[in-house]
């Protein structure tokens, strides 16, 4: 990445805390470890892996709605470690977040001009008419009717509140928005409206998009490039397509054979998956992927593997592939 | 085994009956999976509810004219008590969230073993050893030890192989599986689904697969059938689907998928929304979303035409001339 990124985010960790009692020690439960990544300008990367794997953690990290414990992120060149209240609200106005679930993530009781109209006044980027021309421009931008700012949440269908959602983030022109599993509940038909309108704003708003997800169909269409993670780790980063067309990771290429293609000539047999997803409160030693690993070796056990570039702009952190480049990525 | 005739369901809403499901036919033969795939609305839970006789009389009716066979005996209109005993017996079904159909107080062990006692009058000692030899079959690992454990003590995925096997242990004809893999991670997903392939191949299991995942169709059917706002548009092979899709729906919906085995430089939504069960017009459902529509189309109700001995497809332009 020679451009500077639009986000930058170096050795982030978060651990929470789980049960303690009176007789027992809380468990440290390492939710995101020791996670680097940049985001580039007008750039999408996707961030996947099963549940548990700390991706909605590391999601919420970066706007500080969860504070992280370790390491640093930069957006725009600005730690965000430092700031307080006023300079986070800023920070948050160039980068916003779309959630998974459109039922929970709009108040009931407002309309939809009055959810828009919140984050404009918030932020003081519009007053009076200013604020309903906004309001209406994000609207058409969304690909909703005008008259959908005097109606109520409850009045619309999933598709359509992922759009309000939408509206609500692009409404205060964000540079960088983090959309957590934004598609995830919506019909495959609807699915295809919102991830069109995801790529239509990105190509006229020169957005950038960190889009969280577990869906890989839905990922290769929508990001340039993938980070995948297993139990708080990215395990391999790499374009797309490559990293679903030759995945290096045991992890990645277990994960893209289990993902279903509307292909029956690809039914092959039914991929023999190993093992169930450890428990991040009791992680495996030496590589956390190790006990599912069909390649697996003693040293695997023992040793973590690093995250390493193996050149053509990937990374991997797996025994397998360290021996092809000694140099540790930073 | 399974031979669905004509099946109308309909809802009470304000007072009026509303058709949720209407006029599906299928059937199923042993060793035989059919997928129905839909979206949300279009009809496929209701129908597989219908076939176990759990549409709720508060608010629902499987409507006159309707038929329901299990190894050639009828089930609609069937009493309570009879109907029991083909419940469990030769049809069983596993839901998609295999938490709350548990009984979260009872250990896993015991809910199998009842539902043995309950529907082949074993006594207490032989069902508690039948619920750890199908729970060995399921593969849950060392099942004689987590049979005593409760539920919440299973992950997503092993409390599924739970449902599965309480499913069978009956020994049922037919399973009825109403998207058991959605709530799962998609490496726990195809095991469950190598699980019940495995299971079909060995009983020579009858299964309807309901789905929304045309991806896990794909994996899992042997014939399909795709339903729209209640009906079913298009029945095929599942090589024949994939390949050339008659029906407009079908193949929007295929259209619309992203896949991660191959760059699509652009996917094609399908317009608007799944109608509601009060909105469904007089024509074909699908007529406002349809790029082939015509004006006959919204006026008249296509029926479901015969193309060939493995197809049919509901739809004015793509049906023929009928």
């Amino acid at each position: 990445m020679n451009v500077n990124p639009i986000l930058s985010v170096e050795g982030l960790g978060k651990r929470f805390s789980s049960g303690g009692g009176f007789f027992s020690r809380a468990t440290q439960v390492h939710a995101v470890v020791d996670v680097t990544f940049n985001v580039g300008p007008q750039t999408s990367l996707g961030l996947v892996g099963e549940s548990g794997c700390g991706k909605s953690t590391l999601a919420r990290c970066l706007l500080r709605l969860i504070e992280p414990d370790e390491g640093r992120v930069l957006f725009e060149n600005e730690d965000i470690a430092g700031l307080l209240r006023p300079a986070l609200r800023r920070m948050r106005q160039r980068m916003q977040m779309v959630f998974q679930d459109p039922y929970a993530s709009l108040n009931p009781r407002r309309t939809v001009f009055q959810t828009l109209a919140e984050p404009l006044r918030v932020h003081g980027l519009a007053k009076g008419d200013g604020i309903e021309t906004r309001v209406g421009a994000a609207l058409a931008e969304v690909g909703l009717p005008v008259d959908s700012a005097k109606r109520f949440p409850h009045e619309f269908s999933g598709g359509q509140r992922q759009r309000i959602c939408i509206a609500r983030a692009l409404v205060v022109e964000p540079r960088l928005i983090i959309a957590d599993e934004p598609v995830s509940a919506l019909d495959v038909s609807v699915q295809a409206q919102v991830l069109k309108l995801l790529e239509g704003l990105r190509e006229r708003h020169g957005l950038s998009l960190l889009f969280v997800s577990h869906d890989l169909g839905v990922v290769r269409h929508v990001c340039d490039r993938v980070a995948v993670m297993y139990l708080g780790r990215i395990i391999e980063e790499a374009p797309v397509p490559e990293i679903f067309d030759q995945p290096l990771h045991p992890y990645t290429q277990m994960l893209r054979a289990a993902s279903p293609v509307p292909d029956p000539q690809a039914r092959f047999a039914l991929p023999r998956v190993m093992g169930e997803i450890p428990s991040a409160m009791n992680p495996p030693s030496g590589c956390a992927f190790h006990p599912r690993c069909p390649q697996a070796m003693a040293r695997c056990s023992e040793e973590r593997p690093r995250l390493v570039d193996v050149g053509a702009g990937r990374c991997v952190a797996c025994h397998l592939h360290s021996a092809a480049s000694a140099e540790p990525f930073v | 085994m399974l031979d669905v005739r004509s099946l109308t369901v309909e809802f009470r809403s304000g007072g009026v009956w509303h058709p949720a499901v209407r006029s599906v036919e299928f059937a199923i033969a042993r060793n035989e999976t059919l997928a129905v795939v839909g979206e949300s609305g279009s009809g496929k839970s209701v129908t597989a509810l219908a076939v176990m006789g759990l549409v709720p009389a508060a608010s629902g009716r499987v409507a006159a004219g309707s038929s329901i066979r299990v190894d050639g005996r009828e089930l609609v209109g069937l009493p309570e008590k009879a109907l029991d005993e083909v419940r469990g017996n030769r049809v069983a079904m596993i839901f998609q969230e295999p938490m709350t159909a548990l009984n979260p107080t009872m250990t896993v062990g015991e809910q199998v073993a009842e539902s043995v006692r309950v529907h082949r009058g074993l006594g207490a000692a032989a069902a508690w050893s039948e619920s750890q030899r199908v729970l060995d079959q399921v593969k849950i690992p060392s099942a004689s030890k987590r049979m005593r454990d409760y539920p919440h003590q299973f992950s997503g995925g092993m409390r599924q192989r739970v449902m599965i096997a309480m499913a069978l242990a009956c020994q049922p004809a037919v399973l009825l599986a109403d998207e058991p893999t959605t709530a799962l991670d998609v490496t726990i997903q195809a095991q469950v689904l190598s699980l019940i392939e495995d299971l079909k191949k060995e009983f020579g299991l009858g299964v309807l697969f309901i789905t929304h995942n045309l991806g896990v169709v794909a994996l899992v059917a042997d014939r399909v059938a795709v339903m729209y706002a209640g009906e079913i548009v298009e029945t095929a092979n599942v090589s024949g689907l994939f390949a050339a899709p008659l029906h407009p729906y079908t193949e929007a919906l295929l259209a619309s998928m992203p896949r991660v085995d191959r760059d699509i430089s652009a996917i094609e939504p399908i317009q608007g929304n799944v109608p509601s069960i009060r909105e469904v017009g007089v024509g074909c459902a699908f007529a406002p979303r349809c790029r082939l529509a015509q004006d006959r189309c919204s006026r008249e109700r296509p029926p479901l035409s015969r193309i060939d001995d493995t197809r049919t497809v509901r739809c004015w332009v793509r049906g023929g001339t009928a």
